[in-house]
């Protein structure tokens, strides 16, 4: 009975309430259930959480690290995007 | 993308500190390497608990058995973090504790000692987790990146262990006569076994060199060694016990403490199997994993029931 590979689910954990959940590692379980239950006992024992996620690891559709550059290069050169790109007098003061 | 631009690429990541993640190309070597180390290290962490375990219903005190208790659980989640990291390489949780059981997979060899007295679960904390501290502070940097994160989070829990191991040795070091000698007997039989935990010497170092070249490693055995000794001396001073060995100097010039011949003949018999618990820590964990078999049967039973459930 012991090969029995049971689903890989990722863990996302809440730290406190305002702040979003943040990936903390995968477990096995036999269902999400138990995922949660067992996120609580590897991932939680010294409050390191107000909530719990746990999604199968076969539902996370990631995108290629071959696509980086068609992804993100184009903000690369769009400075404009950015506050510092434009000036204000100093007379007005922050903005 | 070829072989030899993607491996350029690579290079370039480790060279400029880029973490490596699990998506990323990497050369085949570096995968397997990595998986050899965390590997080997997540069942450092399981088999870890088993010679501390063994006094957690001995413990003298109940402050001393909730602390025993939660650093062995502690060690059973660093096994776990470790686990999780190696499989994002592609590896297969059972067939890693299928290599550990089969005898494939090595451990640490420190956790193939017996423990005695209960002096020793205060040596274990003060050098066992002083010196996997060192080891573990330094990986904080390696280069794939589950690994690091796993590190730190490690580290973070890593801390109280060897506190509580310092407290049991000051609680006996400053206590009767008689317990003053368990706790020397205890560094005697724990320090050598603990300056092994960084491995073979340099030149002697299988997996080194590569492993240093792509970041996996950050500092060589032998620095994290000495490390390890210059910063554990002046705390064993302070205990009043007497470190066992008799070449043990400052030097200073370097202001580093110089120390005498590791026993490695020593050293690679327990790595091969011949310690002297080697094969009563692998029936351990065989025996556990056997005898957890029918809960989790229970557990795919429930999950099938509730699912049926769901369905219904
Ligand atoms: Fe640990
Ligand atoms: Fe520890």
């Amino acid at each position: 009975m012991s090969n029995q590979n049971w689903p890989l689910f990722e863990v996302f954990i809440r730290s406190k309430n305002g702040l979003s959940h943040k990936h903390v590692g995968s477990l096995h379980a036999a269902d999400a259930a138990m995922a949660i239950e067992n996120a609580r006992d590897v991932y939680c024992r010294r409050n390191e959480g107000v909530s719990i996620w746990v999604v199968p690891s076969t539902q996370i559709v990631a995108s290629d690290p071959e696509d980086a550059e068609a992804l993100y290069e184009p903000a690369k050169d769009k400075i404009y995007r950015h506050p510092t790109f434009y000036t204000v007098p100093d007379e007005v003061g922050h903005m | 993308m070829e072989t030899t631009a993607l491996e350029h690429r690579f290079n370039q990541k480790i060279e400029r500190e880029e973490k490596i993640e699990p998506k990323d190309w990497m050369p085949e070597d570096y995968r397997k390497n990595n998986i050899r180390q965390i590997s080997q290290h997540a069942h450092s962490e399981i088999v870890g608990m088993l010679p501390e375990a063994n006094w957690i219903t001995r413990a003298p005190s109940l402050r001393r058995k909730v602390a025993l208790l939660a650093k062995v659980q502690d060690e059973a989640g660093h096994g776990l973090y470790l686990y999780s990291a190696a499989e994002t390489l592609g590896t297969d949780r059972e067939e890693m504790i299928d290599d550990l059981h089969s005898g494939k997979a090595k451990y640490s060899s420190i956790f193939n000692y017996p423990t005695t007295t209960w002096a020793d679960i205060g040596a274990i904390g003060w050098l066992v987790d002083g010196a996997a501290i060192t080891n573990q502070v330094a990986l904080c940097r390696t280069s794939y990146g589950p690994y690091a994160r796993a590190m730190v989070k490690i580290c973070k829990e890593e801390s109280f262990h060897q506190r509580q191991g310092y407290e049991i040795m000051c609680a006996m070091a400053f206590g009767t006569p008689e317990q003053k000698a368990m706790a020397q007997d205890a560094l005697n039989r724990w320090w050598w076994p603990s300056l092994m935990m960084f491995g073979p010497t340099d030149g002697d170092s299988v997996h080194s060199q590569k492993s240093m070249d792509w970041k996996i490693k950050r500092y060589s055995n032998d620095e994290l060694r000495q490390e390890f000794v210059d910063k554990t001396v002046a705390q064993a001073e302070y205990l009043g016990l007497t470190i066992p060995d008799p070449d043990l100097t400052y030097n200073d010039e370097t202001g580093h403490y110089s120390f005498g011949e590791i026993d490695w003949k020593e050293f690679y018999q327990v790595i091969s199997g011949n310690g002297p618990c080697n094969k009563e820590r692998i029936e351990a964990r065989r025996k556990a994993h056997e005898d957890g078999a029918w809960v989790r049967e229970a557990a795919n039973a429930f999950a099938q029931k509730r699912a049926n459930q769901q369905v219904a």
